[in-house]
């Protein structure tokens, strides 16, 4: 934007916010850098009043706006198109209505995740919501980002215990969709498509989410196994019992040593880092955790497990926080560390693993897997080289990964890696999908573009 | 019969077209629009909110015939079936492997998992397990101009935006639905079916209130109340008592540890709540006999009156006893007989009004007894429906959830996937509400049904 515009726009901004809360001064606007790209003004409203306010002046502006909260997550898509607001949502906080005998909360975008987790463990009661930056990240962030939780494997995604949501669209109109009860076909679903749009359909103001209750133990298990293909197997013989854990990940050797082995927590679990570890979480009554514990025991040994072991609460918990944070972590273990999210089958996950430790070996990096949920796969990939040859590595390897399209079912994205390569390697070179449709609920949601520019699939 | 659904709408649609693949239904929709012509899809028309109706005439595309079962994927627990396939069939072909489809509507042995699709339904274990777009991850559609696309597939998550979360619940006003990617779940090790039985409406709902406070979660908590289950009982013979003030039917599932955890939880509350007596299923026998009351219940109150309502409004589920006890009141003011078997664990009502539809006095104030029972639920933080759809029933009473941004917005994405508007018009948008697009687009060959 011109200082002129700028000028305008930050007078008609300080009319609906105040002064204090509209910044153009390059220091302030540095915080809302999204790969490398600053924006000219920065503002924040106080409620969803005051957004929709904002977001009407920047239609009438012409200006391109990406919503944030905590801006924990904003390395996450291509680098913005244009960028010339943030509009940050950190001050529209605070529970809007919690009904815990209905088990319904309805809290304002901007609160932060651990906040609201403070809130409801207070009536024993707890969102599985467990993603990366949680001390930070905001609900709305958390939502738009799309990130997923360990948890998930029991519990599912946002998309299946967010009921609600309120948001501001494209046309500055303060709009909404689903409600306050855990069942609801009241009209088209609009909050599912909000979930991992990363700001470029609207702006979330307050989510509305189904709670759970905390149960009165959540332990874990740990088995250890030669290769990938008996962690694997183990995996499948669980999938076949009558089992259903909460959490079920998988770490590669070089996960367990980069990220695990030197937690306090957990060296005191004895961790075999040259193997392959299965963690299996589970949660219930004494008798049921008891159950698991057995069970898992038995399928260890039938799958030999060279060494397996039974977790407790506390350290249940503090390996929780380590899987939650991972593919953040996985995203600082070296200074060109690239994060790639894969999700697949169940029946084709040793293959890919398979494929992707071979090519990452072929493209000369070292790498650490995560695998999720039997189905969902973090691979970082640690670059050795300066940066010149560092993103031919990645880009190798990238283009290798685009080579397996067609001989297995998978898609994949780029979750981290550094701004200045993305254009080279395109994060969503492989999403797959109807492009075409995304762009149709784009131009319904926001007609005049004005939402998080090119940073999303097929370039929305 | 495609004049009728469920509901107590009706419309008569010009043609009935019965496709047998994807291809078919492309031609046909393309067929449609070139000569501007309604279309509406159908399963088996077993709706309860006129969804399946051909409320601007036209052609209906019924998928009986494409009710084949494509795949069944164990290994990565995925089916993947064409629309008309019947919502227990596909429970039946997987169940020998301990495999079953989740969402259980009281009609799933007869409505097709396109029909489950296009509503979003539910049924009395989706308190354990949600509602039908928590077990589809794939569609294909047929959009309103014959085009061919396919979302999702057997992966969990799709990258980009969710259209499947769109799509799932749409009410067949975006696109039809030609091909379904579904979750398949596994049977739980143990299954206990409980039945409580209290004096009063109002013992039976605290049961509820407390249970959801106490983070007791069973996988179905249904309710129904003292007289309606003398009439079940008369078309069952499951041995409901007919003497009390209303039952709980609940399950519990999962490892045989925490069954047992959790039913003598449930006892324990009920008990707290002077349930009578809480009687355990012995057998699968006893278990399928008190289900098979549940599912036909509204069937054996047709004995009761010459016709009836099945209303479907969500409330939250702390104010389920004031919902019922006003429930109630509305009814002994319009002098109508209300009976209720519902999702209570969910909270999801279905007040059941009574009435003689020759009778124009007692149906005009059936009709004005419903509203305000959903209008009361909306009130008191509900939502409309909780799995039956907009359809035709409700699509005036949007307004009591949403404003004039909401609806423009859902016109505006609407207006992308079905410009024309021929996709089964009148249907979730209220009529009279705003522009062009939301109006009924009636056939050319359309003439109003007669009587």
């Amino acid at each position: 934007m011109s200082p002129a515009l700028t000028s305008t726009v930050a007078s008609r901004f300080e009319s609906v916010v105040g002064n204090e809360f509209v910044r153009t001064d390059p220091d302030a606007l540095e915080a809302y850098t999204v790969d490398r790209v600053a924006p000219s003004i920065a503002v924040q409203p106080e409620n969803a009043q005051q957004a929709a306010e904002i977001v009407k002046i920047a239609i009438e502006g012409e200006l391109s706006v990406i919503p944030s909260g905590a801006r924990t997550s904003l390395g996450i898509g291509m680098p913005p198109s244009s960028y010339d607001a943030a509009l940050d949502m950190t001050r529209v906080r605070g529970i809007a209505h919690y009904d815990p005998g209905d088990l319904t909360v309805s809290v304002n975008a901007g609160t932060p995740l651990a906040e609201l987790a403070k809130i409801l463990a207070e009536k024993n009661q707890f969102l599985p919501l467990a993603v990366p930056f949680f001390e930070k990240v905001t609900v709305g962030g958390a939502i738009a980002a799309g990130l997923d939780s360990p948890l998930r494997h029991f519990y599912g995604t946002a998309r299946d215990f967010m009921i609600g949501a309120e948001f501001v669209d494209g046309t500055g109109a303060p709009a909404k969709s689903g409600g306050r009860v855990v069942k609801n076909v009241t009209g088209y679903d609009f909050h599912k498509l909000l979930a991992g749009s990363l700001g470029s359909l609207a702006v979330i103001t307050r989510v509305n989410f189904r709670t759970f209750p905390v149960q009165p133990s959540r332990r874990g298990f740990l088995a250890s196994f030669a290769d990938e293909t008996g962690a694997l197997g183990f995996v499948k013989q669980i999938a076949d019992s009558a089992l259903t854990p909460t959490v079920l990940e998988v770490l590669s050797p070089e996960f367990a040593e980069l990220c695990l082995e030197k937690k306090s927590p957990v060296t005191s679990l004895r961790l075999d880092v040259e193997a392959w570890t299965v963690c299996v979480g589970f949660e219930g009554s004494a008798e049921a955790c008891e159950r698991y514990r057995r069970d898992l025991s038995r399928l260890a040994r039938t799958t030999s497990a060279r060494d397996a072991i039974a977790v407790h609460d506390s350290q249940f918990l503090s390996l929780l926080e380590i899987f939650r944070e991972a593919p953040a972590a996985m995203s600082r273990l070296a200074a060109q560390s690239v994060v790639l999210r894969f999700v697949t089958l169940p029946g084709k996950l040793a293959d890919l693993v398979r494929a992707l430790r071979s090519f990452a070996s072929s493209s000369w990096m070292s790498s650490a897997i995560l695998i999720r949920s039997s189905s969902i796969v973090y691979l970082a990939l640690l670059p050795r080289e300066a940066e010149e040859s560092a993103i031919k590595q990645v880009a190798y390897f990238w283009k290798s990964v685009g080579s397996l399209r067609g001989q297995m079912d998978f898609n994949t994205s780029i979750l981290f890696c550094p701004a200045e390569w993305k254009a080279e390697l395109g994060v969503w070179a492989y999403a797959g999908g109807p492009i075409d449709l995304g762009r149709r609920v784009k131009k319904a949601f926001d007609p005049s573009g004005t939402f998080a520019c090119g940073r999303f699939v097929g370039g929305v | 019969m495609y004049e009728y659904d469920g509901s107590v709408e009706r419309a008569r649609p010009e043609i009935v077209a019965f496709p047998s693949s994807t291809a078919e239904v492309s031609q046909i929709v393309k067929l449609a629009v070139k000569h501007d012509i309604p279309i509406v899809g159908r399963g088996a028309g077993t709706g309860l909110s006129g969804g399946a109706l051909a409320r601007g005439g036209g052609i209906m595309i019924a998928f009986g015939r494409m009710n084949r079962i494509l795949e069944i994927d164990l290994e990565n627990r995925r089916a993947v079936v064409q629309p008309g396939v019947v919502n227990f069939d596909l429970t039946r072909a997987v169940e020998h492997a301990g495999f079953y489809f989740a969402p259980d509507p009281s009609s799933q042995k007869s409505c097709t998992i396109g029909g489950n699709v296009s509503e979003n339904s539910g049924g009395p274990h989706t308190l354990a397990y949600g509602v039908t777009t928590n077990h589809v991850t794939g569609l294909e559609l047929v959009l309103p101009d014959g085009e061919i696309k396919r979302i999702g597939g057997k992966l969990s998550d799709a990258l980009g935006y969710d259209l499947c979360g769109l799509m799932v619940g749409s009410e067949g006003t975006l696109a039809l639905v030609s091909e379904i990617t579904a979750r398949l779940s596994r049977k739980p090790e143990a299954v206990k079916t409980l039945l409580a039985i209290f004096e009063t409406v109002d013992d039976a709902t605290e049961t509820v209130t407390e249970m959801t406070a106490r983070a007791i979660t069973p996988a179905a908590c249904e309710m129904m109340d003292g007289w309606t289950l003398c009439a079940v009982e008369d078309y069952v013979h499951a041995g409901f008592p007919r003497d009390c003030g209303a039952i709980l039917l609940l399950e519990v599932e999962g490892l045989v540890e925490a069954v047992a955890n959790q039913s003598a939880e449930i006892d324990e509350v009920c008990k707290a709540h002077r349930a009578r007596e809480v009687r355990t299923a012995k057998d699968d026998k006893e278990r399928e006999l008190l289900w098979k009351g549940r599912k036909t219940a509204f069937g054996a109150l047709g004995r009761l009156a010459p016709s009836n309502y099945v209303l479907d409004a969500v409330i939250p589920r702390s104010k389920l006893p004031q919902a019922l006890r006003q429930v109630l009141k509305i009814g002994e003011g319009y002098g109508l007989k209300i009976g209720n078997i519902f999702h209570a664990g969910d909270g999801n009502l279905h007040p059941l009004v009574l009435f003689d539809p020759r009778n124009r006095s007692q149906f005009e104030r059936a009709v004005r007894a419903s509203e305000e029972i959903v209008r009361y639920c909306v009130e008191i933080g509900g939502a409309l429906t909780g799995e039956h759809g907009v359809g035709m029933e409700k699509s005036e009473l949007m307004t009591l959830m949403f404003s004039d941004a909401d609806f423009a917005l859902m016109r505006r994405v609407h207006q992308q996937f079905n410009p024309t508007g021929l996709l089964n018009p009148g249907k979730v948008f209220p009529i009279g509400k705003g522009c062009g697009e939301t109006r009924i687009r009636t056939s050319p060959m359309h003439s109003p049904v007669p009587g």
